[in-house]
């Protein structure tokens, strides 16, 4: 009775019962260690979705019906966690306006707009100032109180203790966690954008900086709730909400500095699809990325299949050794061998000129440039080429080549109506989604020439691809806007899975992958 | 595997048939002669950025403008400066990446196993949608979700500072869920030609589904975990974007972000060989890493026939 219910269960012996049990015990220790912080924050939601997941677990694994699931809830659960959940987040964030000017919600943005209209008051605290970035773009004062050298970091959210900053004698912060400090020539540069910043410190209080310093003072303006604006009473301006836009707007229709997170319905898209300035580089980018895609599986699998054609002849001498080093570009490491053929390919000094004798400007010309990033995007691919191509061809039915030598196909018509038809049967998927991982290839363009050559004026490199492109506007130096690059994400992801889909149609690849 | 192993030593020697009667030299040179001559050009493609690297890395100077294709003198200064300039933390990066990568691989894979067996052996309502959505689901440019991954983990810090921003638990997370698609679809290929024989004779011998998948089928799919193993732990070694954004601190940084910084545009020119010394360090591991399996990487990317 007893080995009847455990073998339903599917833990047939003692020991993978006791590992069942194990396992499920580690989950329930895991599960009550994770929901301590969860109920001491009274993050309740966060509670219930532990339960749920906790619930899943279990029940998968003591019931006995659904066998299929014991294997696939792990997956699925890591797999929404971090792979569908940011996906929606970011088709989500392709709907507001997300992004510099538009991070906070309105309650910060109200307080913000008041302290920028802070005024220093005799006795108030002064800081020593510096500028840090955080590596998602955002600003931050790095403040150092003047009276007791406590140190302080104040954004548009408010003002909170730094730990762990290093300062120099003055006492001004040098260097901080989580923030890339300027320096003074940044700090020249972007003067404007520190200038706007302030730090709500209290309703009608706050913090603003003055050339190298920072002062708390209180504010001019005041925020009422009944007409929703915000008035400063030193100037007589009043800027009333716009609930659409995000912002707080002037008669005139000025906007104030700092603006909120609303949802703009399809803007964002409207904008890649209308407006000149992004669609003329649009499409112009699009056609170079499919040219670049192409490029890069052809030429990888033209060398790859060649070099594979060529070294399966069983009993040449030499071929374990061949083949031993025309893998390694593949086991080097990527990110790094880039960087070096971008060093190679550097006009001056570089070993591409210097073999040849050329003088080629390989960044600053577009064709230069794209020649470049498709020669090292080749060196890097044809290994993976060969090795498939070689599986591939050792793995053709033998009688298909019989019966064409019988019929006198020999060399090149035996390659083109026997070998290479069959090859492409079973390396098609293998291609298509080659093509679809260089579509998207971030660092191999950004690596390798980052985009150039730029034109005087122009956001867009001769070189760019989409997805550098949309990169650069999310987490340029100028400004983020993480609403448009969402929008531009979304695009990408559907030009690439309608390529992929109608490539796999046509050539009916699926009914064999899915067999 | 069987199938790659079998050598057909008649078919190749019979298609070259002797149709006129040709000197020794020719006859090999149409025979395997251009194919020597075929390898030899692409190894020389192959192996000059290579070449190039260990010269940078053994050339005294350092720079760019003094490092040649071939060393004109050599020295170890570079690996000395990679070993002990304080602003250079080489083993920390490269502790820093094996953390990262080594469990996030294992664990990923042992994770997609499971589904591709489930995908292999059972037939269940939405299979197919499943499949489809997971090959889908690979082609959202991932990194683009940066400023999703971003508030997530931001939120997670704020419960589980172990595991939120700047921690390598976090981006471990990451991985973990990032090479899930492609390992299962691999996976699943090769499962797939494993016979289904197998798995009713052991049935029939009473083995539990838990049985066959640990005791059979792994151990019979062991050319495809190990390539799928690789890619994973490649994939993760190369990452540079998501690195970039989730560990700022010098110290943290794993291999990929540190050594950038030593080619970055504001860095002293002589650190060109440091990074090289670097980059030589690091391939010893990864090739060594793909030398070892290396028996395994031809059956394994063409027995589960997706992506690589």
């Amino acid at each position: 009775m007893l080995d009847q219910r455990s073998r339903a269960a599917g833990s047939h012996t003692t020991a993978g019962l006791i590992v069942k049990i194990t396992v499920l015990a580690v989950v329930a220790a895991l599960a009550a260690w994770a929901a301590l912080p969860l109920v001491e924050a009274r993050a309740w939601w966060g509670l219930a979705l532990e339960a749920a997941v906790v619930a899943i677990v279990f029940y998968t694994y003591l019931q006995r019906r659904t066998i299929p699931l014991k294997y696939l809830v792990p997956g699925t659960l890591l797999l929404i966690a971090f792979q569908i959940l940011p996906v929606v987040m970011t088709i989500g964030t392709s709907f507001t306006n997300y992004g510099d000017g538009h991070r906070v919600d309105k309650e910060q943005a109200i307080e913000a707009i008041v302290a920028a209209g802070v005024q220093p008051t005799p006795g108030g605290t002064t800081y020593l100032l510096a500028v840090g970035e955080s590596s998602d773009g955002e600003l931050a004062l790095l403040l150092t109180d003047t009276a007791d050298g406590s140190v302080w970091v104040g954004t548009e959210e408010g003002l909170d203790e730094l730990d762990d900053a290093s300062t120099d004698e003055a006492g001004r912060v040098t260097a901080a966690d989580g923030y890339e400090v300027w320096d003074l020539a940044e700090l020249n540069e972007r003067q404007a954008e520190v200038a706007e910043l302030a730090v709500p410190t209290g309703p009608e209080s706050g913090i603003r900086v003055q050339g190298l310093s920072a002062f708390e003072g209180a504010s001019t303006r005041s925020y009422d709730d009944a007409c929703d604006c915000i008035t400063d009473e030193s100037t007589g301006t009043v800027w009333y909400a716009d609930d659409e836009a995000g912002a707080f707007t002037t008669e005139d229709g000025e906007a104030a500095l700092v603006g909120w997170r609303v949802g703009i319905g399809f803007e964002n898209y409207l904008q890649v699809l209308t407006d000149p300035e992004i669609r003329g580089p649009f499409f112009g980018v699009f056609a170079w990325n499919l040219a670049f895609a192409a490029g890069s599986v052809l030429f990888t699998f033209a060398i790859g299949l060649g070099t594979a054609m060529a070294l399966n002849r069983p009993g040449m001498r030499g071929t374990k050794l061949y083949r031993a080093i025309m893998i390694l570009p593949y086991a080097m490491p990527s990110f790094a061998m880039l960087l070096v053929w971008a060093q190679m390919f550097n006009r001056d000094y570089g070993l591409i000129n210097e073999m040849l004798g050329l003088g080629v400007d390989w960044y600053g010309e577009t064709w230069a440039a794209r020649a470049m990033v498709l020669i090292a995007n080749t060196w890097l691919g044809f290994p993976y080429m060969f090795l498939i191509s070689l599986g591939a061809l050792q793995a053709l039915p033998a009688d298909s080549l019989e019966a064409a030598r019988i019929d006198g196909a020999t060399g090149v018509t035996a390659f083109r109506t026997i070998t290479l038809p069959l090859l492409l049967v079973a390396l098609t998927p293998l291609l298509i989604s080659s093509f679809a991982f260089n579509f998207n290839n971030f660092n191999a363009i950004e690596l390798l020439s980052g985009g150039n050559p730029f034109n005087a004026g122009e956001t867009v490199g001769g070189t760019d691809l989409l997805i550098t492109y949309a990169f650069r506007q999310a987490f340029g130096s100028s400004s983020s806007d993480y609403g448009f690059a969402s929008a531009v994400s979304v695009f990408i992801f559907l030009i690439v899975a309608t390529i992929s889909a109608v490539m796999f149609r046509a050539t009916r690849a699926q009914e064999d992958v899915y067999s | 595997m069987t199938r790659i192993a079998q050598p057909r030593p008649d078919v190749p020697l019979r298609s070259a048939p002797p149709r006129r009667r040709r000197s020794g030299f020719a006859r090999w040179a149409g025979d395997t002669g251009w194919r020597h001559l075929v390898a030899v050009v692409v190894l020389v493609f192959a192996l000059i950025p290579i070449l190039y690297v260990v010269s940078a890395a053994f050339n005294p100077n350092g720079t760019l403008s003094t490092t040649s294709l071939l060393p004109s003198s050599f020295g170890l200064d570079s690996f000395e400066r990679l070993f002990s300039e304080p602003n250079v933390p080489f083993w920390r990066w490269f502790g820093n990446s094996l953390v990262i990568a080594v469990p996030a691989a294992f664990i990923s894979i042992l994770i997609s196993s499971l589904a591709a067996y489930a995908f292999s052996r059972f037939r269940f309502a939405g299979r197919r949608p499943m499949l489809l959505f997971l090959l889908l689901i690979q082609m959202f440019p991932a990194f683009l979700a940066v400023i999703a991954l971003y508030l997530i983990f931001g939120s997670i810090g704020d419960f589980y500072p172990m595991a939120g921003l700047n921690s390598k638990l976090g981006l471990m997370l990451v991985y973990m869920g990032g090479a899930l698609g492609v390992s299962t679809w691999l996976m699943k290929g090769f499962f797939d030609t494993i016979p289904k024989e197998l798995d009713e004779a052991a049935t029939i011998d009473g083995a539990s589904h838990a049985q066959i998948f640990f005791g059979m089928i792994l151990p019979l799919a062991a050319p495809i975990i190990a390539i799928s193993g690789i890619l994973a732990f490649v994939g993760t070694m190369n990452d540079f974007i998501l690195a970039s954004l989730f560990l700022t601190d010098r110290e943290e940084m794993t291999l990929a972000v540190g050594l950038k910084t030593l080619v970055a545009d504001n860095s002293p020119a002589s650190y060109f060989g440091v990074f090289a010394a670097g980059t030589l360090i690091t391939s010893v591991l990864t090739v060594t890493v793909f030398m070892s399996l290396q028996r395994y990487i031809v059956s394994g990317l063409t027995g589960g026939a997706v992506k690589g």
